[in-house]
């Protein structure tokens, strides 16, 4: 077991790469992906049952990660690479031509620790599912997680999975919702408000959890070690999680306006300012 | 001509069946996962022999896409069915991301598929599906012909590592080719040689290329017949060695002139080896209500129309 102070190391490795990696190809998206930091860190060096050093599509004997919201590509990659899947300088060539690390998650390139391609929003939870159904003919008892943006959450076919995951009892999985309130046009309030989400999954037959502080790294392990105990019960598990967009950097937190843009050589050195190198820049 | 007979008509859907039934018998992996219309895709007998293998989805084939995608990451080999309509074109990006781009070997199977749906209407007669598919990268496109070929191409899927789209029909067809013809992707199938023309035909239009070379060879026309069951990967060196010798094509197929067989070969002429073409398929039109000989006459895809189209190629040359 890491210890918190161990965590936010790795948490403040993760948001120095985020930012440079997207500064360096001046794309990218990075608001989403500081604002899930703390879950991927928490996931990836503390709950996940997984062998990062011998990766293997089919996943057997291991817990599996769906990111459903493939935009927040450049979180996903720097905690893949400090976990051992690939080499961290790899993150250099994130979105530059012939890269594994192409701007949305692929298997297409064989980057080790994917196993879906994702982007087009909705479709993380159904293949989640698909991959929890293989363990229980398996007789594998690991656990499948998923990350879904609240904006992905307008996708239909979430619902659709949704619907099914809880009457076919898939009580196998631990779903999150990053809730950051943000989208690209606005807030989601602004865009499309979507009531309580707590009711909602809670009207379709799942096991709903709340994680208030989604950037406290201590509050994200210990949800995540409750989820791990709901699970096996008849019900798929949700966790919505409250987080800040852009948290970790000043000018970029609580708005939407850094969904998808980068920040220029000046705007780096205020936000590696307040991120110390802990690990090691690639 | 050669002749071709057949002691009973069946549908090319029972032949899925049959073929999944078997499989699922054969290989443990194969798992099935159905929409709400496992009657009418014939896959009662795979969920009846194996209910832990199977998943009953419900109205949702977006999410049965992405099911299967996720299945096939446990190492299970799903083989999903609906109608064609619903197994494409409402999926299409999620076959696009979660299966075709990531590589999934999810074979999506598909029943009444074109006209022959019949009654139901446009809505359910999807004519655009081979095109759709056949433009993802990676992806297999078959449409067999009769309830055998059908069936042999089900069972030999399930050994090919890979996104399929397997196409099938409602209505009983002559059911001609040997049960025990093993089928090969992308092999297509010599039915008649012959030195006039070459019928290119995929799907119900095969048995109406037979009967149209009968007809052919009564007017002294010897036409060269062949089954492409494969309409992706094309098997090129059958469609270009009888090109060669007979010069002129005539491509026959339940399915839109735009993006379907007829397209591929005449893609492939144009790039290797120049001939004239004529297209026996939809012309960009939607179908309607009614059964489906009638639809058939009317939207211009009878042995009678291949005849036409043979007459018209032969002076093109």
């Amino acid at each position: 077991m890491a210890s918190t102070a161990e965590l936010e190391k790795i948490v403040s490795q993760v948001r120095r790469d985020i930012v440079r990696m997207v500064h360096a190809v001046n794309s990218g998206h990075p608001g989403g992906s500081l604002g899930c930091t703390e879950y991927l860190v928490a996931l990836y060096f503390e709950t996940l049952k997984h062998n990062s050093a011998n990766f293997s599509m089919n996943g057997i004997g291991e817990d599996l990660f769906f990111l459903s919201n493939g935009h927040i590509s450049p979180v996903f990659y720097s905690v893949l690479a400090h976990s051992g899947y690939f080499p961290v300088k790899e993150l250099a060539t994130f979105r530059k031509l012939n890269t594994r690390l192409q701007g949305h998650p692929t298997t297409h390139e064989h980057l080790e620790g994917v196993r879906i391609a994702s982007g087009s929003l909705g479709q993380g939870l159904s293949v989640a599912i698909g991959a929890a159904l293989a363990k229980k003919l398996n007789n594998d008892k690991n656990i499948v997680y998923t990350l879904h943006g609240d904006g992905e959450l307008q996708e239909g076919q979430i619902w659709e999975a949704a619907m099914y995951a809880a009457a076919k009892k898939v009580d196998n999985i631990i779903s999150t919702v990053d809730m950051n309130g943000q989208q690209i046009d606005g807030s989601t309030d602004q865009v499309l408000p979507m009531g309580s989400l707590r009711a909602k999954f809670e009207a379709f037959g799942w096991d709903v959890l709340d994680l208030e502080k989604g950037n406290d790294i201590a509050s994200v392990v210990a949800t995540l070690n409750k989820a791990k105990e709901h699970t096996g019960k008849g019900k798929p598990v949700m966790i919505l999680m409250k987080t800040e967009m852009g948290h970790g950097v000043d000018f970029m937190m609580g708005s939407h306006k850094w969904h998808g843009v980068a920040p220029n050589d000046e705007q780096l050195a205020q936000a590696l300012n307040q991120n110390p190198e802990t690990l090691g820049d690639y | 001509m050669k002749k071709y007979t057949y002691t009973e008509k069946k549908d090319t859907r029972s032949g899925f069946g049959a073929g999944l039934s078997e499989l699922g018998k054969s290989n443990p992996n194969v798992v099935a996962l159905c929409a709400d219309l496992t009657g009418s895709l014939k896959m009662d007998a795979f969920a009846k022999e194996h209910p832990d293998r199977f998943f009953q989805i419900g109205i949702a084939e977006a999410n049965m896409i992405g099911i299967a995608a996720g299945l096939t990451i446990g190492g299970k080999i799903p083989f999903t069915g609906t109608f064609a309509n619903f197994s494409t074109g409402r999926v299409y990006d999620q076959i696009r991301q979660s299966v075709a781009y990531s590589g999934k070997n999810v074979k999506i199977c598909a029943s009444h598929a074109g006209l022959t749906l019949g009654e139901d209407g446009a809505t359910h007669q999807i004519l655009e599906d081979l095109g759709l598919m056949k433009m993802l990268p990676g992806m297999v496109v078959i449409n067999p012909c009769d309830y055998n070929q059908t069936k042999a191409a089900t069972i030999a899927i399930a050994d090919y590592d890979g996104p399929v789209y397997l196409r099938f029909g409602r209505p009983t067809v002559p059911n001609f080719t040997p049960a025990d013809q093993k089928f090969e992707i992308g092999k297509a199938v010599m039915l008649n040689e012959g030195t006039d023309v070459s019928i290119f035909a995929t799907g119900h239009l095969v048995w109406k290329a037979i009967e149209a070379g009968e007809q052919l060879a009564a007017a002294g026309i010897s036409a060269e017949i062949i089954n492409i069951h494969t309409v992706k990967p094309l098997d090129f060196s059958a469609v270009l060695n009888s090109a060669k010798k007979t010069r002129c094509v005539v491509t026959a197929e339940e399915h839109q002139m735009n993006g379907g067989l007829g397209d591929s070969i005449a893609q492939l002429l144009a790039r290797e080896l120049p001939t004239p073409v004529e297209m026996v398929a939809v012309n960009d039109s939607f179908g309607e209500s009614g059964t489906p000989d009638q639809l058939m006459t009317k939207y211009g895809l009878d042995a009678v129309n291949i005849v036409e189209a043979v007459k018209k190629v032969m002076k093109r040359k």
